[in-house]
């Protein structure tokens, strides 16, 4: 049996997007902000932030969603390609305040393609990051901006988000061994 | 000294031996065949457990010299010949130049004589250079050593000239084998025209080139009351207009080869260029057509049109390779593997159509049959010996087969041509 | 999701149902990129992609190049002149020497039916068919599916006609296999001088009637008639090809009134079309020209994956 260990249940997932989206808020300037979520359950986490950020404050961000396959830099290492799905941005990201949200913060390749992918988009006032648990091991100099969790972890172990939009289970989050 | 030939298992067209015989071969004749003959001083092998056949004869074979050394030489041709177990070949005459002067016959001869592993009956063309337009000089052919005549490689498409061509070969009495194929049907076709080629999109070559042509040659034999044998049947029609024919008593005969009845057009869906051939591999229909036809009868024998092709001619998109592939050695293995194995023909039936009727159609009339007095041409074999067929394996100088890689029944054992052991595995 | 194992494509005839859709499903993912002001990722940055083609070519090639350029590979354009690979030099030994110089993939076209499978099997990089004598045309296919798609929704069930010279036609080869292999139901229509035999063993419906073809379909496709056809005798004029298999606004008033009107190009108007039709509202040639190449990118980006298998 692998050992499983859960970090972080349906509750203190609500609290911490909640904290998150009050944070973002907080350090609000003077350019329009908008949510980009990483495909997947960046998707799912941002869509969350943005109805947060409207029951605090009433106000609509808009929202994008970047699948960031094609700007991977290990493209020429996987065998077959990771499947390709669609980036829908529908917005014009120039001079925004971007807030980039994914689920796990971990080397940090990522989010290094996600700002490739979004250099192709326009030219935003900054881009900040959003995550609902960071697991350290950074490989590249790359900082979150507004966390949900920090959890120390081992390279070995795997840290899994589960959602209820697409893993159709409860929210968790799960810790566990690799190759168990 | 002679070649005894010991504990013979004797199998001819009429019956199996029951006991083993010892045969005598001497000054190129089997002299003497009895239950045990004294060794003495004779050269000995001993056919114990095997097979011994009057010597196979296939009477269409394409040697391509003169003119396509390359591809392969009387030589050559003649080592794959007695390595697949025949003592007698007919080449074809569609050499460069062209075999249509005695001068060449009697090159061919000599050459083969040079040679000395099998018996080489060159045929001559019927028409000059094979042009479709002037009769060759037949009867001077027939004097340097033609027995037959064909324009192989094409039909005598112009159908006056075909008329008299066997008017004269009648007079003459010399036969006349027919490729059946229209070319003006065929237009350009690399396969079969069917489901095959629609879908993998290869210009496909219609039954309808050879059976149109098969019931004009029949129409013409029986108008003329003149013989006719027609090369390389492929289709389930064809086997039907030449029963029907010989059902009206028409002097028509004809042969099929291996591949025929071994491969359908499915093949060529792998663009292997070993598989184009003419006529065309057929459909499933026409393999067992051609299966029945051996075995009732309508088809007399089985040949092997072997045509062999460089690598580099072959080596090239199915459109723009040549026609054709080799036989000698994969003949008798095909026809055990696919006719006597499941039962369609037994061994003597087998003897029949790859040694006795050849022999009888062409006029050769001192082979085919193990026999006192006859020649002493015999291949010794164990036709329950499996074996595969490999590139490496060929003599032949070309090697494209489309069977590399099959495994066949029925093993060469002993070739002996005229008294003389040619091969031996 | 079923994954991609394929080196090569050579055709849809070997493609499972779930490959295809694979393909028109990572296509629409591309579709986006075309539609940026920087139109390009950098999924194949590093790749060099040669376009070979036997066969004069303009869009199609162009179609691909587009494609390997907006996926950040090196592309690389040969127009063999046919005349200089019938003597001497064979086509393994061009496509060797070009793949000497360390290509990825090889986009080929060529007058020869299964010229492709010669270069799968003697080459280490990956092979592209882009058009193989009358054969298969499979990225052809592979944009027409994906524009039926776009455009009715769904391809299962769907009543599609290929009409024209189906005898001498890839295209239509290529997209009997996948619409067949889709659940879509095909009718073939044209002149029976270029009906293939044994078609139906396709699992197509025959039918030599345009306008009863038309009022039954949900699209149609009409193919491109080579005017050599004519010289070769299969038709007594292009008038009266016009005349039976040519569709017109007219034909189309039978018609339902979503069908859709595709054509893979170039088109000669006023044989295959009128002039009216490929204009008209009903037409989706130009969009069809667009999801090339969204469809030839998924196609570069799922077989430059593969190599490493």
């Amino acid at each position: 049996m692998p050992m499983k260990n859960k970090i972080m249940d349906h509750e203190s997932i609500r609290r911490a997007i909640q904290r998150m989206a009050h944070e973002i808020l907080e350090k609000s300037g003077e350019e329009p902000l908008a949510l980009i979520g990483i495909r997947t359950r960046g998707v799912v986490l941002a869509e969350r932030l943005k109805k947060a950020i409207k029951d605090i404050e009433g106000m609509d961000v808009p929202m994008g969603v970047l699948d960031i396959t094609l700007y991977r830099d290990d493209l020429t290492l996987v065998g077959a390609k990771p499947l390709v799905r669609q980036t829908q941005i529908d917005f014009d990201i120039t001079d925004k305040r971007i807030v980039l949200v994914d689920d796990v913060f971990f080397t940090g390749r990522t989010i290094r393609a996600a700002l490739d992918a979004l250099t192709d988009f326009g030219r935003p006032a900054k881009i900040e990051l959003a995550v609902l648990v960071d697991r350290g091991h950074r490989e590249l100099p790359i900082r979150a901006d507004f966390v949900g969790k920090n959890v120390p972890t081992a390279k070995h172990q795997n840290v899994n988000v589960l959602m209820q939009e697409t893993d159709n289970t409860q929210d968790e989050v799960i810790i566990e061994e690799k190759n168990a | 000294m002679g070649l005894l030939i010991k504990n013979a298992t004797i199998v001819n067209a009429d019956k199996i031996g029951e006991k083993p015989q010892d045969i005598l071969c001497q000054d190129g004749k089997i002299i003497k065949i009895s239950p045990s003959i004294n060794a003495g001083s004779h050269e000995v092998v001993d056919a114990k457990g095997k097979k011994v056949l009057p010597g196979l004869i296939d009477i269409h074979v394409h040697l391509r010299q003169p003119g396509h050394e390359d591809k392969e030489t009387i030589e050559t041709g003649s080592m794959a010949a007695v390595k697949g177990g025949f003592t007698t070949i007919m080449c074809m005459p569609n050499t460069h130049p062209v075999i249509d002067n005695p001068m060449s016959v009697e090159y061919i001869i000599r050459e083969a004589k040079r040679v000395g592993l099998c018996n080489v009956y060159p045929m001559g063309a019927i028409t000059k250079a094979q042009k479709d337009e002037e009769l060759t000089d037949m009867a001077e052919l027939k004097s340097a050593g033609c027995m037959a005549f064909s324009d192989d490689g094409k039909a005598v498409l112009n159908s006056r000239l075909f008329r008299l061509a066997m008017e004269y070969a009648k007079m003459l009495d010399v036969l006349i084998i027919e490729h059946c194929q229209d070319p003006l049907l065929t237009a350009g076709g690399v396969m079969n025209e069917g489901a095959v080629s629609t879908r993998i999109g290869l210009k496909g070559d219609p039954g309808i080139a050879e059976t149109v042509t098969v019931a004009r040659d029949i129409e013409i034999a029986h108008y003329l009351n003149s013989k006719v044998h027609l090369a390389h049947m492929s289709l389930k029609r064809s086997c039907e207009l030449i029963r029907f024919a010989k059902s009206q008593g028409v002097k028509v005969t004809a042969e099929a080869c291996p591949h025929h009845f071994a491969l359908t057009d499915e093949a060529c869906a792998s663009f292997d260029t070993s598989t184009k051939v003419n006529p065309p591999l057929r459909g499933q229909e026409d393999v067992e057509a051609i299966k029945k036809a051996i075995a009732d009868g309508t088809i007399d024998c089985i040949v092997s049109d072997h045509a062999p092709h460089t690598k580099e001619d072959k080596e090239v998109g199915f459109d723009d390779a040549p026609f054709g592939l080799i036989g000698l050695e994969t003949s008798l293995g095909l026809t055990i593997k696919e006719l006597v194995k499941p039962g369609i023909i037994d061994l003597t039936k087998m003897v029949d159509k790859m040694s006795t009727a050849p022999a009888r159609i062409v006029g050769l009339k001192s082979k085919g049959i193990i026999k006192e007095g006859f020649d002493a041409d015999l291949t010794i074999i164990d036709e329950n010996k499996e074996w595969t067929v490999s590139q490496a394996g060929f003599v032949s100088r070309s090697k494209n087969s489309p069977f590399i890689g099959w495994k066949l029944r029925g093993q060469v054992e002993y070739t002996i041509c005229g008294g003389k052991v040619v091969y031996k595995v | 999701m079923t994954s991609w194992k394929r080196k090569h494509l050579l055709g849809l005839d070997e493609l499972s149902k779930e490959e295809i859709e694979l393909i028109l499903e990572t296509a629409s993912s591309f579709k986006e990129v075309s539609f940026r002001d920087i139109k390009k990722v950098p999924a194949l940055r590093g790749k060099t992609v040669v376009t070979l083609f036997f066969e004069p070519s303009t869009r199609t090639r162009i179609s691909f190049e587009l494609a390997a350029k907006r996926l950040s590979a090196d592309t690389l354009n040969i127009a063999v002149q046919a005349s200089s690979t019938t003597k001497g030099e064979t086509l393994l030994d061009t496509a060797k020497n070009i793949e000497a110089m360390n290509v990825d993939a090889m986009v080929v076209r060529h007058s020869l039916s299964g010229a492709p499978f010669i270069l799968a099997q003697g080459l280490q990089c990956s092979v592209i068919n882009a058009g193989d004598g009358c054969r298969e045309h499979p990225t052809q296919a592979l944009l027409d599916m994906f524009t039926l798609k776009e455009k009715l929704g769904h391809i299962e069930g769907l009543k599609v006609a290929l009409v024209g010279d189906i005898l001498h036609s890839r295209v239509a080869r290529s997209n009997i296999w996948g619409l067949t292999k889709l659940g879509a139901k095909v009718t073939v229509c044209g002149p029976a001088t270029l009906m293939p035999r044994g078609i139906e063993s396709m699992g197509v419906k025959i039918n030599y009637d345009l306008k009863e073809v038309l009022r039954n379909s949900d699209a149609v496709i009409a193919l491109r008639l080579q005017k050599e056809r004519q010289q070769d005798k299969f038709l007594p004029s292009l008038r009266e090809y016009s005349r039976l298999f040519g569709i017109n606004q007219a034909k189309l008033q039978e018609a339902t009134s979503h069908l859709i009107v595709m054509h893979p190009g170039p088109t000669n108007r006023g044989v295959e079309l009128s002039a009216e039709v490929a204009d008209g509202k009903q037409s989706v040639i130009l969009d069809q020209v667009t999801n090339g190449v969204a469809v030839r990118m998924a196609v570069l980006y799922l077989v430059l994956g593969a190599k490493g298998e």
